[in-house]
């Protein structure tokens, strides 16, 4: 039929099939499942899946399946229901130790033909999985005050280093950088000039001179400051990224949000306090001189025998080192460490910038020291509360690692770097290392939740009948009214949930209640543009045209009418995808992508349904 | 089947008078609900903790309450969700006396929700939590002031869309129509002191877009006959333009507002909040895009004039009906 050209039918029919396929996966559910993978080089291997498999059999709470992944990393083990997998996961968890993570997991049971062609189920926001969120904040204050402390202590040591005299250096009020005093004009000028040399990043200003007061101002630049509060940021999403891992839980989400917020979002996990230890841990580091050879350190590992003088620590893969027990500078005491290449190998390495106070002890250590190892020791403290007596513990838990262990090539001090890194992934690895244990912002709880499982799984089952009852009543009051173009509406309406759900699966969206809700409400709000063109159909029939021409100019002239209301409705829908992130995005995004959808099926499909059952007839009535 | 007579053609225009008047007097009723009683204001905007527990055998709302206090939990908010075993229950952290004290918020909230869950158990020992939440005060004043920016966002960018593709005039009356809308819905929530939280904001931002979408129907409708109709006078195009899609606009309501009280039945408390404003906000919007925002139209003076397309400027207008 000319109404409607073949490339169109061939459109609808490809958007249809493929809306099918990638809808598909959510057909399946995804199976509770714990996940273990190997830590220090700890082997994922089947000797490990037969030892899983015995202690689970042992502890009554067989595995429905257990598999090993192709490159050997972790080891998955299904079950039946979520009991089942919350007892099987502290069994391994008590049993496996420290050596392996054992994580709770959603494992998918999507075929492999649809997942290799990148068609997955949609994840599933907490409220329908269960688990908790964490809301927290930095302290951007805490972050001003460490600079501005730090900067009053470089430029006391600059001052002092090049003989300028002064009464006396001090931080203003928060925000309002370092004030210095000197005693003539001429030292005035000559601080302002080696403090504007020496760190651009601040303003440098005369303040108020009286009698032999002369005041100089040095703020530091918004510019810095507001990259220092996103960079705080960062380096807190990505702590909490790793410290994350250690909780055991497969998917973390960890976001920022706004200025100065984290969203961290546990799926599985119900224990907040067991969360929140790990999430508000600090880090510190410490420069500490290698001792002895790397043999004698795997003989004292070996042994248990340590030299007086050292002590026996790990690397993150395992190896042992002994390590000097004097400190050299901490991590207070490091200002910056920024991963990029050697300018002159071009391997891949760290600069690190030190305080004064570091620098002039890293001076004294490297000048005794040229050609020995020097380490980092990354230590991480957790304090843990339990409950003794009904009083309150805690009792402080504290890991140490090293991180580098590198020799000294030449003397240094205040600026270094750490050369010939494997690769760039791990110079970046260890600069936000270093970077973590040196600034210690902290971090304040302002938000959680904990949703317990069997409310996740209430709520799926209560937003998929809301779906399926909204839809099934839209179906039936458009056939009963509409009669063959309300069948043809409903066809397209069902479509329309299918494009839907594809393409919030294909886009990654994570279906939230609120989300349910927002298909629900785009079910009824698609059948819109069906009412528009059928009532369209019936006035042309009653103004007298014949019923493919009332076809034709209904589906015209209701298509300009259509696309302003949508026009509008789409802003609407942008409007409360703007809005932050949590419960109004889910539903933003989805009434977006449901009015986008519901264009395409409510006036294209039905067209072609509507031109292939109508067209090349000669037709007196129409079914409307 | 047909529901209305297709050759209606009541004077809805004719009760402009009165239908502007009750708009005005419902929008000013509003206004000071608003102003005297306030919200509501759900945990979202206030902080605060919340728990949801569940009882294996029904149990009574001033029970639950009862419990509460006899522990010097002050101020307590229980509310019955689906039935009468589970509840949620709302608390500031000040409100428990034992928590108060030098804790940091989180700390103070992990008490109280551990000392409400202590004070259930003491007198019914079948109650169990199926999930809790604390969201620290100045959370809230964020998302206030962005559900701001957000409803400021859509209306600029709908009467900007309007202004464009209709006339200065429709943008108006849409915008007019739309505070209506919004301020009579809110109301509604003033005079029920139904909780008012996120999804509930996120519903009163998508019944604005419903409504939108209800005006411009009929304002496409009034722009075609302005065009098509010789020496109607702007009163008769404009009843005509209701009575047309009067049909239309009802039927759509009625399906949307079917699928959103499935919504509300089998959903669950989680989009109680949402389903019911959504079903308040369709029969507002309705009313008003059948009765106010026409009658807006006219009193501003749309005319055949303003429509005409403007060929010479943009010839793509002139091809459309």
């Amino acid at each position: 039929m000319s109404d409607f050209p073949r490339w169109k039918y061939a459109l609808v029919v490809i958007v249809l099939l493929f809306g099918i396929v990638y809808a598909l996966p959510n057909v399946f559910p995804p199976q509770p499942a714990v996940q273990i993978s190997g830590n220090r080089g700890a082997a994922v291997d089947t000797a490990l899946k037969s030892r899983v498999e015995g202690l689970l059999a042992s502890a009554k709470v067989p595995a429905s399946s257990i598999e090993l992944d192709e490159k050997g990393t972790r080891l998955l083990a299904r079950f039946g229901n979520v009991d089942a997998q919350a007892k099987a996961s502290d069994v391994l968890r008590a049993d496996l130790g420290d050596n392996y993570t054992v994580a709770l997991n959603l494992a998918t049971t999507v075929p492999s033909w649809l997942r290799a062609i990148h068609a997955n189920s949609m994840p599933l926001g907490l409220d329908l999985q269960g688990g908790v969120h964490f809301l927290m904040e930095v302290d951007q204050n805490a972050v001003i005050d460490a600079q501005e402390t730090r900067y009053a202590d470089d430029i006391r040591a600059l001052l002092r280093d090049k003989n300028v005299s002064y009464d006396a250096v001090n931080r203003n009020a928060r925000g309002k950088g370092v004030s210095v005093v000197l005693r003539s004009d001429a030292d005035r000028q000559q601080a302002a000039t080696l403090i504007g040399t020496d760190y651009p990043d601040l303003v440098v200003s005369d303040g108020p001179s009286t009698g032999n007061r002369f005041v100089l101002n040095a703020t530091v630049k918004p510019d810095k400051l507001r990259e220092l509060a996103q960079s705080t940021i960062s380096q807190n999403v990505t702590t909490l990224r790793q410290r994350v891992n250690a909780l055991g839980v497969s998917e973390p989400l960890i976001q920022q949000q706004g200025p100065n917020q984290i969203i961290v979002e546990l799926a599985g996990v119900q224990d907040t306090a067991e969360a929140k230890k790990i999430i508000g841990a600090t880090a510190t580091l410490e420069y500490r001189a290698g001792l002895y050879t790397p043999q004698q350190a795997v003989d004292a590992a070996r042994s248990g025998s340590v030299p007086p003088d050292a002590k026996l620590y790990y690397g993150r893969d395992g190896r042992p080192y002994l390590l000097s027990k004097k400190v050299i500078a901490k991590g207070d005491e490091l200002t910056s460490a920024i991963s990029g290449r050697d300018q002159q190998n071009g391997t891949p390495n760290v600069s690190v910038t030190l305080n004064s106070a570091g620098a002039r002890k890293m001076q004294e250590f490297t000048n005794d020291n040229v050609g020995k190892p020097m380490a980092v020791l990354y230590i991480t403290r957790t304090v843990e509360t339990k409950m003794v007596d009904g009083k309150e513990v805690k009792t402080p838990k504290i890991t140490e690692e090293v991180i580098n262990y590198a020799n000294i090539s030449s003397p240094f001090g205040k600026q270094f770097s750490t050369n010939g890194l494997p690769s760039d992934a791990e110079a970046s690895e260890l600069a936000l290392l270093l970077r973590g244990g040196s600034l210690a912002a902290p971090v304040d709880i302002v938000g959680e939740s904990v949703i317990g499982p069997s409310l996740g799984a209430d709520n799926i089952d209560k937003g998929f009948k809301a779906v399926m009852l909204g839809l099934g009543l839209v179906l039936v009051a458009a056939a009963i009214y509409y009669k063959l173009f309300g069948l043809v509406a409903d066809v397209a309406l069902f479509f329309n949930l299918v494009l839907l759900v594809a393409v919030m699966s294909m886009i990654g969206v994570t279906l939230t209640m609120p989300g349910i809700a927002g298909i629900v409400l785009t079910l009824g709000m698609a059948i819109d543009a069906n009412v528009l063109i059928c009532e369209r159909i019936r006035e042309e029939l009653r103004n007298g045209s014949s019923p493919l021409a009332a076809i034709r100019t209904g589906y015209d002239k209701a298509w300009a009418t259509i696309l302003d209301a949508n026009v509008t409705h789409l802003l609407a829908a942008l409007g409360l995808m703007t809005m932050g992130s949590g419960p109004i995005k889910g539903f933003g995004v989805t009434l977006f992508i449901g009015i986008l959808t519901s264009m395409f099926t409510s006036v294209t499909v039905t067209h072609a349904i509507t031109a292939l059952i109508h067209g090349g007839r000669k037709l007196k009535t129409l079914s409307v | 089947m047909e529901i209305f007579n297709h050759n209606s053609n009541f004077n809805f225009l004719g009760l402009r008078k009165f239908s502007i008047g009750l708009a005005v007097l419902l929008m000013i009723g509003s206004i000071a609900l608003i102003m005297t009683r306030g919200f509501n204001y759900g945990q979202d905007f206030l902080g605060g903790v919340a728990v949801q527990v569940e009882y294996k055998t029904p149990v009574d709302p001033s029970e639950v309450r009862g419990a509460l206090e006899k522990a010097h939990l002050e101020n307590p908010l229980v509310q019955a969700v689906g039935g009468t075993r589970e509840f949620t229950i709302r608390l500031q952290p000040k409100g428990d006396v034992a928590a108060a004290g030098n804790m940091t918020n989180d700390e103070a909230a992990t008490k109280v929700s551990n000392d409400i869950m202590a004070a259930l158990k003491a007198s019914r020992p079948d109650v169990a939590m199926k999930s809790k939440s604390f969201v620290g005060p100045q959370v809230g004043e964020e998302l206030r002031s962005d559900g701001i920016v957000a409803v400021i966002f859509v209306i600029v960018g709908i009467m900007g869309y309007l202004w464009i593709r209709f006339e200065k005039r429709f943008a108006i009356a849409a915008l007019a129509t739309e505070i209506h809308d919004v301020l009579v819905t809110l109301g509604i929530f003033a005079i029920t002191q139904r909780e008012f939280d996120l999804t509930v904001l996120a519903s009163v931002l998508a019944v604005v877009g419903y409504s939108i979408n209800d005006k411009v129907v009929v304002f496409d409708r009034v722009r075609e006959l302005f065009r098509s109709s010789r020496n109607a006078t702007p009163e008769e195009v404009l009843n005509r333009s209701i009575n047309s899609t009067l049909s239309r606009t009802i039927i759509t309501s009625l399906f949307t507002g079917i699928t959103m009280a499935a919504l509300y039945f089998i959903g669950g408390p989680v989009v109680h909040g949402f389903s019911i404003t959504m079903l308040i906000g369709i029969l507002v919007g309705t009313l008003s895009s059948i009765f106010v925002a026409s009658p807006i139209l006219l009193w501003l003076g749309v005319s055949k004039q303003d429509l005409m397309p403007k060929s010479k400027e943009d010839p793509e207008l002139a091809r459309r009906p």
